[in-house]
C-alpha cells in the first residue's frame, strides 16, 4: 500500500488560520449571535485542521477488500470529524436557543455582567463588611430583587411592537 | 471469550445511563416511571463501579468497542484510578438524584424562580386561556419533563470521560457530559440562569474547541490518539511540539478544572443552578477536569520541569485567590463555590509535583473534596429550603431552629477546612508530605501556601456557621413556617456526610488504593502492558505503513 504525501497543503492551512482568525474575533463579543458564528468558525477550523492532519486529499477513506495497492486517505481523521460536525451541530442548536431566550427575556442577546461580582467590587472599594453581624442590622435586597430593578445597559430604548420584554428594565438608553 | 467476564461491567456505566435516558424521556409524562429508571440505572452504574474497583486491582481491565481492537477501535480503559473515580461518581449522582426527587426539581426548576416552569403552572395557564380545551389536547402541549434524562447523560458522560482509552473519546465524554450540564443549568430559563448560563456554555464551547485542537495537533505528531500508543510515542516526539499540545491540553483541562485565571466562570455559573443541579457540577465536573489532567500529566507525557513549575504556581494562585474571594462573599452558595475554586488548587499541587506519593495523595484529595463539596451544596439547598434564603445578611439563629441542619452542616464544614482527624485533614497532610519530600524551595513555598489556604478556609466557613447558625438572628428574620423538611432531602444529604466522615475510618485501605492507582498511572508500562497485552499493537485493522510514515518525529 503507497502512503500519500503527507506534506500539508498550504492553502487548507491558510484557511485554518483565516478561519480561527475571525472565529476567535467574532468571540470576543457580546451578542450570543455572534458568539455563536465565532464558534461555529472555529469550530470548521479545527476540523479542518484534522483535516490536514490526515494527509492530503485525493485518495477514498474506504477502499474494498482486495484493492490492497490503491492509494487511500485515513479514514480515522474523517471519522473524528464526522464526530466533531455532529457535537457542533447540537451544540449550535443549544446556543440558538439560548440566544432566543435571552431575547425573549430582554429584547436583545447580549451577555449581562455577573451582578453580586459588581456588587462585592463596590463593597470593596467601600471598604465595606461584606456582611453585618446580627448587632448591626441594615435591611438589604436580595440578589433577585436587585436584579430586578438594576438598569439594563443595553436593553434597546423600545423592543419593538411585537414583543416587550418580561425583565423588568427602566426604559434604558440614559446615561447615569 | 466468555460472554460474562468481568469486561462485561467496562461499558456498563456508560451504557445503561444512556439506554436509561431514552428510556426516561419516552416516558416522560409518567413521572413514577422516570423516578424508577433512574434509579435503577445509577444503582447499577454504582454495583458495576464497585465490581471494577475489585477487579481492576489486580490489572487494568480494557475493553474494545465493537470488536475493533485499539489502537484503530474504541478501547474503554478501567485503571484502578478510573474505577474509584467512577465509584465516588455513582454513588454522589445517586444520592443527589434521591435528594432532588423529593426537592420537586425534576417536574420543572427551582422553586422560588420568577418564570413559568413547571407543567402544572403551564397547566393553569392554559387552562385559564381555554377552558374548554379538552384534557387530551391540553397534555399534548406541556412541555417535556427533561430532568431526569438529562440527568442520566450527565451520568454516562461523566462515567465516559474516567473510561475513555483515547483522546478523542475523552472528548466525546466531555461534551456528551458538558452538553447535558448546558441543559441542567439554565432549567427553566429564567433571567438569572440565562444570564449565568451564557457565560458558562461560551467558556465551555471555547473549552471544548480548544481540546479538539489539541486532540487534532496531537494526531498530527504521533498518528494516534490512542492513551496507551501515545504514552509510547510522545516522548519520541521533537520536544517544541510535545510542549506545545501539552500546553494546549492543559489550556483545556484548566478551564474545565477552574484553575486560576480560567476559573472566573464557576463562582458566577454555579450558584445560580437549582440547588441539587449546583452540588453535582461543583462534586463532579471539575474533578473530571482534574482527573483528564492527572491522566494526561502522568501518563502521557514524560516530566518537564517548565510545566511542573508552571503548574505549582498556578497551584498556589489557585488557592489563594479562591479562598481569599470566598472570604468576601456573604451568599453561602458562593462562598462555598469559591472554596471548591480554591481546592482545586490542591489537587493540582499534587498532580504537579508529579511523584507517586504526590499523586496518590491528590487521588484521595479528589474522592474526599468530591463527597464533601457535594454535601456542603446539598445541606444549602436545605437551609435554602427551610428559610427561603441563602444569604448570609439575612440568616441567624439557625442552630437552635434547626438542629439537625446545623450537624450536617457543622461535619462537612470542618471536613473541608482540613481539621483533624477528618479525611481533608489526611489528604491535605499527604500532600504536604509529599511537598516536603520534594524539598525544592517552590514546593517549600506551596507547602506553606497550603496551610495558609486551609486557615483560610476554616476562617470562611466559621464566618459562615457563625453568622447562619451561631448567632442569634436578626430581628426581620422570618422564615417560613413549614418546619419539616422532607426526609427524601435530609436522607441523601446525610449519607454522604456520613460517607465524608467514612471516608477518615476507611481512610488506610482507602490511601493504599490510592497509592495503587497512583503507581498504575504513573508506571506507563502496567497501563500499556493492559491495552497492548504483547509488548504491540493487537489490533487486525492497523495500518501498519501509515503509523510507522507519521510515528516518528
Amino acid at each position: 500500500m503507497t502512503v500519500l504525501d503527507t506534506v500539508p497543503s498550504a492553502a487548507l492551512l491558510l484557511a485554518v488560520g483565516v478561519l480561527f482568525a475571525t472565529g476567535v474575533y467574532l468571540l470576543l463579543e457580546r451578542s450570543l449571535t455572534r458568539v455563536l458564528l465565532g464558534f461555529m468558525l472555529l469550530g470548521n477550523g479545527v476540523n479542518l485542521a484534522i483535516l490536514v492532519a490526515g494527509g492530503r486529499a485525493g485518495a477514498p477513506p474506504i477502499t474494498g477488500p482486495d484493492t490492497g495497492t490503491e492509494p487511500m486517505s485515513d479514514p480515522l481523521a474523517q471519522a473524528m470529524i464526522l464526530t466533531a460536525i455532529v457535537i457542533t451541530l447540537a451544540l449550535v442548536a443549544f446556543v440558538l436557543a439560548m440566544a432566543y431566550r435571552s431575547w425573549q427575556l430582554h429584547g436583545h442577546d447580549e451577555v449581562q455582567d455577573d451582578l453580586e461580582d459588581t456588587r462585592i467590587a463596590q463593597l470593596a472599594e467601600r471598604d465595606a463588611p461584606s456582611y453585618a453581624d446580627s448587632d448591626a442590622l441594615e435591611s438589604r435586597v436580595t440578589l433577585d430583587e436587585e436584579a430586578a430593578t438594576v438598569r439594563d445597559e443595553v436593553a434597546l430604548p423600545d423592543p419593538g411592537p411585537r414583543r416587550r420584554p418580561i425583565s423588568p428594565t427602566d426604559g434604558g438608553g440614559g446615561d447615569t | 471469550m466468555n460472554p460474562w467476564s468481568v469486561q462485561t461491567l467496562v461499558p456498563l456505566p456508560v451504557l445503561v445511563p444512556l439506554f436509561a435516558a431514552g428510556l426516561a424521556l419516552a416516558l416522560h409524562r409518567y413521572e413514577r416511571a422516570q423516578r424508577i429508571i433512574s434509579v435503577t440505572a445509577l444503582s447499577v452504574v454504582v454495583a458495576a463501579a464497585a465490581g471494577l474497583l475489585v477487579a481492576a486491582r489486580d490489572a487494568p481491565v480494557v475493553i474494545d468497542v465493537g470488536g475493533w481492537a485499539a489502537p484503530v477501535g474504541v478501547n474503554l480503559v478501567a485503571d484502578p484510578l478510573a474505577a474509584l473515580m467512577l465509584l465516588v461518581s455513582g454513588v454522589v449522582l445517586l444520592c443527589v438524584l434521591l435528594y432532588s426527587m423529593a426537592q420537586g426539581i425534576a417536574d420543572g426548576g427551582g422553586r422560588a424562580a420568577p418564570a413559568v416552569q413547571d407543567s402544572e403552572a403551564i397547566r393553569r395557564i392554559l387552562e385559564a386561556q381555554d377552558p374548554d380545551a379538552d384534557e387530551a389536547r391540553r397534555r399534548g402541549v406541556l412541555p417535556v419533563a427533561i430532568f431526569h434524562p438529562t440527568y442520566l447523560i450527565l451520568a454516562a458522560g461523566v462515567a465516559d470521560a474516567f473510561l475513555a482509552g483515547d483522546l478523542f473519546n475523552l472528548f466525546v465524554g466531555f461534551e456528551i457530559l458538558l452538553a447535558a450540564s448546558y441543559v441542567l443549568l439554565t432549567l427553566g430559563g429564567t433571567v438569572e440562569r440565562i444570564r449565568a448560563g451564557s457565560v458558562y456554555v461560551v467558556v465551555a464551547l471555547l473549552s471544548s474547541i480548544i481540546f479538539l485542537l489539541a486532540v487534532g495537533l496531537t494526531y498530527a505528531a504521533t498518528g494516534t490518539v490512542n492513551m496507551a500508543q501515545l504514552a509510547e510515542r510522545l516522548p519520541d516526539v521533537e520536544p517544541g511540539i510535545r510542549l506545545g499540545i501539552q500546553a494546549l491540553l492543559l489550556l483545556a483541562f484548566g478551564i474545565k478544572a477552574a484553575i486560576f485565571p480560567l476559573s472566573a466562570w464557576l463562582p458566577d455559573s454555579y450558584p445560580t443552578a437549582p440547588a441539587p443541579v449546583t452540588a453535582v457540577f461543583a462534586g463532579l465536573l471539575t474533578k473530571v477536569g482534574v482527573y483528564a489532567i492527572l491522566r494526561t500529566q502522568t501518563l502521557l507525557f514524560p516530566r518537564n520541569e517548565v510545566v511542573e513549575v508552571v503548574l505549582l504556581v498556578l497551584a498556589l494562585a489557585t488557592m489563594l485567590v479562591g479562598i481569599l474571594g470566598a472570604v468576601a462573599q456573604d451568599d453561602v452558595k458562593r462562598l462555598l463555590s469559591f472554596t471548591l475554586v480554591s481546592h482545586i488548587g490542591y489537587m493540582i499541587f499534587g498532580v504537579a509535583l508529579a511523584t507517586a506519593a504526590s499523586t496518590a495523595a491528590a487521588i484521595f484529595y479528589v474522592v474526599h473534596h468530591i463527597t464533601v463539596q457535594t454535601a456542603l451544596f446539598l445541606v444549602v439547598g436545605l437551609v435554602e429550603r427551610r428559610t427561603g434564603t441563602t444569604s448570609l445578611e439575612r440568616l441567624g439563629g439557625l442552630a437552635a431552629l434547626a438542629p439537625g441542619l446545623a450537624v450536617l452542616f457543622f461535619v462537612p464544614t470542618m471536613n473541608l477546612a482540613g481539621v483533624p482527624p477528618l479525611s481533608g485533614f489526611l489528604g491535605k497532610v499527604g500532600l504536604l508530605e509529599a511537598g516536603v519530600l520534594d524539598g525544592s524551595a517552590l514546593a517549600w513555598v506551596l507547602v506553606t501556601g497550603s496551610v495558609v489556604t486551609s486557615l483560610l478556609t476554616l476562617y470562611a466557613v466559621i464566618r459562615a456557621w457563625n453568622k447562619a447558625f451561631w448567632q442569634p438572628a436578626p430581628e426581620d428574620f422570618r422564615p417560613p413556617d413549614e418546619t419539616r423538611l422532607p426526609w427524601g432531602m435530609i436522607g441523601p444529604t446525610a449519607a454522604l456526610v456520613g460517607i465524608g466522615v467514612a471516608l477518615t475510618v476507611v481512610a488506610g485501605p482507602l490511601y493504599d488504593y490510592a497509592e495503587h492507582a497512583a503507581n498504575v498511572v504513573m508506571g506507563d508500562a502496567v497501563y500499556v502492558d493492559a491495552v497492548f497485552p504483547d509488548g504491540a499493537p493487537r489490533g487486525t485493522g492497523e495500518s501498519d505503513d501509515v503509523t510507522s510514515e507519521e510515528g516518528g518525529p
